[in-house]
């Protein structure tokens, strides 16, 4: 099935080893289904800006790399070194160390009743019948070559079933951090597989961070099966270093009167792709996909939406904020797919964005494709500047340049951390935005004519 | 004693364009100054310039504020040091509450000045007490900074910050414009109950109505970017009478 006349060389001698030693190898549907997704990925190779898909979005970066797979050995990491990224708050904390489940770093609370929190690896050893019912069957490795990629090189990650009329009420946090090595740089492909079944109810994290510097690369994919009656947050929060490829992928799909939230965060990495894609296959489906990128100096960060509603009377919400300074690229891409069955469609979509200097870029693209006939939907777009005449009203107020930039980019982050539920996610992300908004208002202030230094310690007051 | 603002021939020009030729201008504490003129006459860039918008280019002149360089400091240092302008046009702010963005004010004036920041639980009571003196809804303080405001509650709502943040000058930016006679009546009542031996004001204004509620002690017609006439607030009312019209020929016959 695979020649190497088709495969890159380098991968295809990654996937001979990974095969030989990953985990389920002898089940024959994993196997077949690792290898279809290789010839296919062999086949699509990584996407070039003439893919309309990856028009804004040149991924030569990550295809002319050689990165090795960590399988066996892992580089040590202390607790100490996650300090920074415990979350307060979470029920758990499932620690991957280069995609693969580390225990030891992991912080396990106690099991619940009707919930189940594991390594996915642990779970193909053990070939379970709901993940040989459930894995890859979501996933759209023939569209897209990173989740093709993903699809076959998939081993671990995290695996979440929730039984039927559980109520979570902690957060399940999956902390991903990549190693980072400018030698020898090093690929992951975490794979995690989350199952709700009726009725039931939780908030997921899944937070990706890095250690060291250089360069590495994370190509993460989620499955998340929704069954009737769910209600779900999903957060998907970007930390990593400078030097980072991350491309994310989540894949929900809703069945009927299931509600789901989908946060984006996305702060950190060099070229980010994050893909939301989910599918309300049931009737009175409601989703929430929320996103807020904050992209600096050369970072890229590619939104790419994709909502299909293929079932009538679902509602979807799209609300994407933007902020770039330096030279950032930012790319949102909103797709609502209607199939001609899903009737009363209601589905929005917004993106706004700031651009703060006169090099960064967005480009913002909606695509409706719509083939029911009694819908509503629209969508719309912005890209501003901060606003100057706010910016003096409040400097007029005895409000300090940078307070006052800090404000006014924290009023248009918190449009989206006001879309989130209140509890220990929001926090933890309003925490981590506010610290990287005040960043970019002190480095906007010190770029101005007006900017001073001496106000560093002026955070605005506590909140009310 | 030396006067709160002193403005020693100030000149002030947009794009190359001067739109102020010369303004001299004593104002004492306890004084109130009325700046009336027609359209385009400077007015508003006369105010905007003192609240330190850095829109317009100050060719030559100067401007003493507590025997301070007034055009050496950013307009927070302005506000720091107690100016206050009400805008002609409050601008809408999305997403800042208006009782988070007044007391996130107080406490960088307080703090500019040495004072101890003002806790949630002093500043509440405070801040009710001066929405009820203007006769504003308590539920407008949780509503982002003027948004969906009507005409008459931006105004108030000026007002509002002037009597939280309690200014050594306050500068009146038109506030009249576009009220109504109950509106105008709450606002200058707002402004009267600011009126104090400390404090001095600027009132600019188009039209002589407010100066029935508001009246100044001094009033000064400013025409094409000169002061043309000054005298009592009798002068208001000669206005009321003649109209601008008047003045300019006289002046230009003069």
């Amino acid at each position: 099935m695979i020649t190497e006349t088709q495969a890159r060389q380098d991968y295809l001698e990654c996937f001979i080893e990974f095969e030989r030693l990953a985990a389920g190898r002898e089940l024959p549907w994993l196997r077949h289904l690792r290898r279809e997704a290789f010839a296919r990925f062999c086949e699509v190779d990584f996407p070039t800006t003439h893919d309309e898909d990856w028009r804004f979005t040149p991924v030569s970066a990550i295809a002319n790399t050689t990165f090795r797979l960590m399988q066996d050995e892992q580089p040590a990491v202390s607790p100490q070194q996650l300090m920074p990224w415990r979350m307060e708050g979470a029920g758990c904390q499932l620690v991957f160390l280069n995609g693969h489940f580390a225990p030891e770093l992991s912080l396990l609370n106690q099991p619940m009743d009707g919930v189940k929190v594991a390594s996915l690896a642990n779970e193909l050893d053990r070939n379970s019948n709901s993940v040989e019912k459930h894995l890859g069957r979501y996933l759209d490795q023939h569209r897209d070559s990173f989740s093709a990629l993903n699809t076959a090189f998939m081993e671990d990650g995290a695996y979440v079933h929730i039984r039927r009329g559980v109520i979570v009420e902690e957060p399940i946090c999956l902390l991903f951090v990549s190693t980072l090595d400018d030698a020898s740089p090093i690929m992951s492909h975490p794979r995690n597989l989350i199952l709700m079944d009726e009725d039931s109810q939780a908030t997921f994290v899944e937070e990706y961070v890095s250690l060291g510097s250089g360069t590495a690369f994370c190509n993460a994919a989620t499955e998340l099966a929704a069954a009737d009656n769910t209600v779900l947050s999903h957060y998907r929060i970007e930390r990593e270093q400078a030097g980072t490829f991350n491309i994310s992928t989540l894949r929900i799909q809703q069945a009927r009167s299931a509600n789901v939230a989908s946060h984006s965060v996305l702060l950190g990495g060099a070229l980010v792709r994050n893909n939301v894609h989910p599918v309300l296959a049931g009737e009175g489906g409601e989703c929430l996909i929320n996103g807020l990128f904050l992209g600096g100096d050369h970072q890229h960060i590619d939104n790419y939406m994709l909502v299909e509603h293929a079932s009538p009377h679902c509602g979807s919400r799209q609300f994407y904020n933007g902020i770039l300074d330096g030279h950032a690229h930012g790319v949102f891409h909103g797709r609502i797919i209607v199939h001609k069955d899903a009737q009363k469609t209601d589905a929005k979509q917004t993106n706004r964005n700031l651009l703060l200097s006169d090099d960064a870029q967005i480009d913002t693209k909606p695509q409706l494709e719509i083939h029911a006939d009694d819908v509503k939907c629209t969508h719309g777009a912005t890209i501003g500047q901060i606003d100057e005449e706010a910016l003096f009203y409040l400097r007029s107020r005895g409000i300090s340049e940078v307070s006052a930039r800090n404000l006014l980019l924290r009023a248009f982050a918190g449009e989206c951390i006001a879309r989130m539920k209140d509890g220990p996610v929001r926090k933890h992300v309003e925490s981590l935005v506010n610290q990287h908004v005040l960043h970019l208002a002190h480095a906007l202030a010190a770029g101005s004519t007006n900017g001073s230094e001496d106000e560093r310690a002026e955070d605005a007051a506590p909140r009310l | 004693m030396s006067p709160l603002l002193e403005i020693r021939d100030l000149h002030v020009s947009v794009d190359h364009h001067e739109i102020l030729k010369g303004i001299d201008l004593k104002v004492n504490a306890g004084e109130v100054h009325s700046i009336m003129g027609p359209n385009g006459s400077g007015k508003s860039t006369l105010a905007q310039v003192l609240a330190r918008r850095d829109t317009y280019e100050v060719t030559s002149g100067e401007v003493l504020f507590n025997g301070k360089d007034l055009l050496a400091m950013k307009p927070e240092e302005a506000a720091w040091e107690g100016v206050f302008m009400a805008f002609q046009y409050p601008v809408e702010i999305p997403g800042i509450s208006n009782v988070y963005f007044l007391r996130s004010a107080l406490n960088a004036m307080r703090k500019a000045r040495g004072l101890d920041e003002m806790s949630a639980m002093d500043f509440l009571p405070m801040y009710r007490e001066k929405l009820n003196l203007l006769e504003m809804d308590d539920k407008l303080m949780n509503r982002s900074v003027n948004e969906g405001f009507s005409g008459g509650e931006k105004k108030r709502n000026e007002i509002l910050q002037m009597a939280v943040l309690e200014p050594s000058l306050a500068i009146l930016d038109e506030t009249d414009s576009g009220l109504d006679i109950d509106a105008l009546r709450i606002v200058a009542k707002g402004v009267n109950a600011m009126r104090s031996a400390e404090r001095a004001m600027v009132v600019v204004t188009h039209y002589q109505r407010l100066l029935t509620y508001i009246v100044p002690d001094y009033v000064h017609v400013l025409m094409d970017g000169r002061i043309v006439r000054s005298g009592g607030p009798e002068l208001a009312l000669e206005l009321e009478e003649t109209g601008y019209g008047s003045i300019e020929a006289s002046t230009s016959a003069a």
